[in-house]
């Protein structure tokens, strides 16, 4: 392969003694090897993600429909004109964001509290976290068709736990199948499923925070509420952040826990974006239209991510 | 960290507070495990059982639900199971109980075989591809490597319904639709970016001096990589391997638009379980306990290295 190689690696720098001739006679050249390694996942990423988002831009300019072989004509930015128009989307975006919103600001207090308590080290405190953690790691969808049945109206625990706390009859109520229930019933799997994480990456950034700082709080006579909003939470911020913006885009793009649990019902009350781009792709093959829509979403998702790395970045740092 | 902190240093949390601190935590827990408590005991219910009103904390455990994943059943008259030879275990039993006779095995082990295939092979793919990026991006000079390792990671931020419109019409095209091999590639390309993130944080943590020294020696870069480092990396590795195989398990959105039979995984299946007049929980619970069994055992042996996967290795501790 390449023998002049422009990096200056240590086989170059030692190829000067004269005895590692032989590295450069049976090695590949370190740049060689760096594009012989990173060559095959760039090129199963074009193919897999580039090649296919190409191809959404250019059919997101047409009519396509992928159920009927007619002629595919180019409407230029009519389907995004209609997007931006639709109703239906713009009902879409509120539902998303009421679930990402409710979702996000619920995770984070009840993460952040759990992260605090847990790190006070009570005995047990390794067994007990490694339990609470236990609902993120499973299948969103598995877990969420589980979680219909606890919402059984009829013979669920769910309304059956309601009924016993606070005497509401169990079968006046549906959780998934009311209009004004069902978007915080949504809410309710998310914050289960999803508070451990929050709490995870809150605990790291408790953590990071050196004891001598505490220390010299104490001896200046700080009070504890005085710790913990000038040194505790501004110190945590960072991991904070870390947190929210990742729950954002996750649930920013949630489908498999939706789908599962109301697929947008009852009606299309909790129909958040994802929904609709699969009920517009993949029941009313409207391709051309739906690929405009999912370059909306990638856009909106690829400008969170750029933030995401920059705060990734900031906490790596620490 | 600092000197001074000590057991007995100032920063040290009292008796009482830790104790609430416990008392609240495990309340937590405890609130929240009762779903998945729920998931496993549903699956030891008869049918009957199982949609009882109250919900029942006390009951006969059966393997009812067991047996009815397993099998598909055909309604018979009395007179007909009258004729039949005695049952030869028990499921043919409990199934003859509800008036019914067993036809034959159903989907479930296909679909969990599936399962299998699609997160080994993809893991696996993942990994090995992972290690080789990451290595390559830890040690050397790449030009514009901020810009590919961000293109790389945003690859995994992308909503799987918008990627899937593309790769169902290339897929249809390639004849990849509904295949293990078309699962295990999409899988892998989600997969690798991961892998990547992650790897790399776990291989620059390895001195390069190891290295340097070895090639002083007479090592090949390729030998370096080899018998240097990777044997070093080898709990990163598994540790990721692990995190790419729970995607590859847990994943629905591509399941549920890409497959409809031949490469099905179980998370599409499961709801579709169904026994008469509606889901049958408790064969919606066996499959659902069944399924989630790997997973509880890999979150444990993975405690140590949970931060890092859901970060992408960035924080670390």
């Amino acid at each position: 392969m390449n023998e002049h190689s422009g990096t200056i690696s240590i086989a170059d720098k030692a190829a000067a003694t004269p005895r590692p001739v032989a590295v450069r006679v049976r090695g590949l050249s370190d740049k060689g090897i760096a594009w012989l390694f990173v060559g095959p996942t760039i090129v199963l990423l074009l193919a897999i993600n580039i090649f296919p988002l190409i191809w959404t831009i250019y059919l997101s300019f047409t009519n396509y429909a992928a159920n009927r072989s007619g002629e595919v004509k180019n409407v230029g930015t009519r389907n995004y004109e209609r997007i931006l128009n639709d109703a239906d989307i713009w009902a879409a975006m509120q539902a998303t964001a009421h679930f990402v919103i409710w979702t996000i600001a619920i995770e984070t207090v009840l993460g952040f509290a759990l992260a605090y308590l847990i790190d006070k080290k009570f005995r047990g405190h390794g067994f007990w976290t490694t339990l609470l953690l236990l609902p993120m790691m499973l299948s969103p969808a598995v877990v969420g068709n589980f979680w219909k049945f606890l919402y059984e109206p009829q013979i669920g625990l769910f309304n059956y736990a309601i009924s016993y706390l606070t005497g509401i009859d169990r079968t006046s109520f549906q959780m998934l199948g009311e209009v004004s229930l069902a978007p915080w019933a949504i809410v309710i799997v998310d914050v289960w499923m999803w508070t451990p994480y929050v709490m995870l990456i809150c605990l790291a950034g408790l953590r990071s925070i050196p004891d001598y700082i505490y220390e010299a709080a104490e001896v200046d006579r700080a009070s504890p509420w005085r710790q913990f909003v000038s040194i505790t939470l501004p110190m945590s911020m960072p991991f904070i952040m870390l947190a929210v913006l990742f729950r954002g885009i996750e649930n920013f793009k949630m489908f498999d826990l939706i789908n599962l649990l109301t697929s947008g019902g009852p009606g299309s009350t909790t129909e958040v974006a994802s929904i609709t781009l699969k009920r517009a792709a993949f029941e009313s093959w409207r391709t051309g239209y739906s690929s405009a829509f999912a370059i909306i979403l990638f856009v909106a998702v690829f400008g969170l991510a750029n933030i995401y790395v920059k705060a990734l970045n900031k906490v790596k740092q620490r | 960290m600092s000197g001074l902190s000590t057991a007995h240093s100032v920063v040290e949390p009292s008796a009482t507070s830790k104790r609430v601190a416990g008392a609240l935590v495990i309340a937590y827990a405890l609130i929240t495990l009762i779903p998945l408590l729920w998931i496993v005991l549903t699956s030891f219910k008869t049918p009957p059982d199982s949609i009882a009103y109250p919900p029942k904390l006390m009951f006969q455990p059966s393997i009812e639900g067991y047996c009815n994943l397993f099998t598909t059943r055909t309604r018979q008259t009395p007179e007909y199971l009258a004729a039949m030879p005695p049952p030869t275990g028990y499921c043919d039993r409990a199934v003859r109980s509800r008036n019914m006779v067993i036809a034959g095995p159903s989907n479930v082990i296909p679909r969990f075989t599936n399962s299998i295939i699609i997160a080994f092979g993809s893991t696996f793919l993942a990994v090995f591809l992972g290690t080789l990026a990451a290595y390559a991006f830890s040690r050397f000079r790449i030009p514009l490597k901020d810009d590919l390792l961000f293109f790389i990671l945003s690859t995994r931020m992308m909503p799987p319904i918008a990627v899937a419109i593309p790769i169902y019409l290339m897929y249809r095209e390639l004849g990849l639709s509904d295949t293990l091999l078309g699962m295990i590639l999409l899988y892998t390309a989600v997969n690798v970016s991961l892998a990547v993130w992650l790897l790399k944080g776990f291989i620059d943590e390895i001195p390069r001096e190891y290295e340097e020294a070895a090639m002083i020696d007479g090592y090949t870069r390729l030998q370096a990589f080899t018998k240097i480092v990777l044997p070093q990396a080898t709990t990163g590795i598994a540790a990721t391997a692990i995190f790419c195989m729970i995607f590859a398990w847990n994943e629905y959105a591509f399941a549920v638009l890409l497959t409809s039979g031949e490469a099905q995984t179980m998370p599409p299946f499961i709801p579709f379980i169904i026994g008469e007049g509606g889901q049958d929980w408790p064969a919606v619970a066996s499959a659902t306990t069944l399924f989630l069994i790997p997973i509880v055992v890999f979150t444990v042996l993975l405690r140590k290295h949970l931060l890092r996967g859901i970060t992408f290795g960035a924080v670390r501790k």
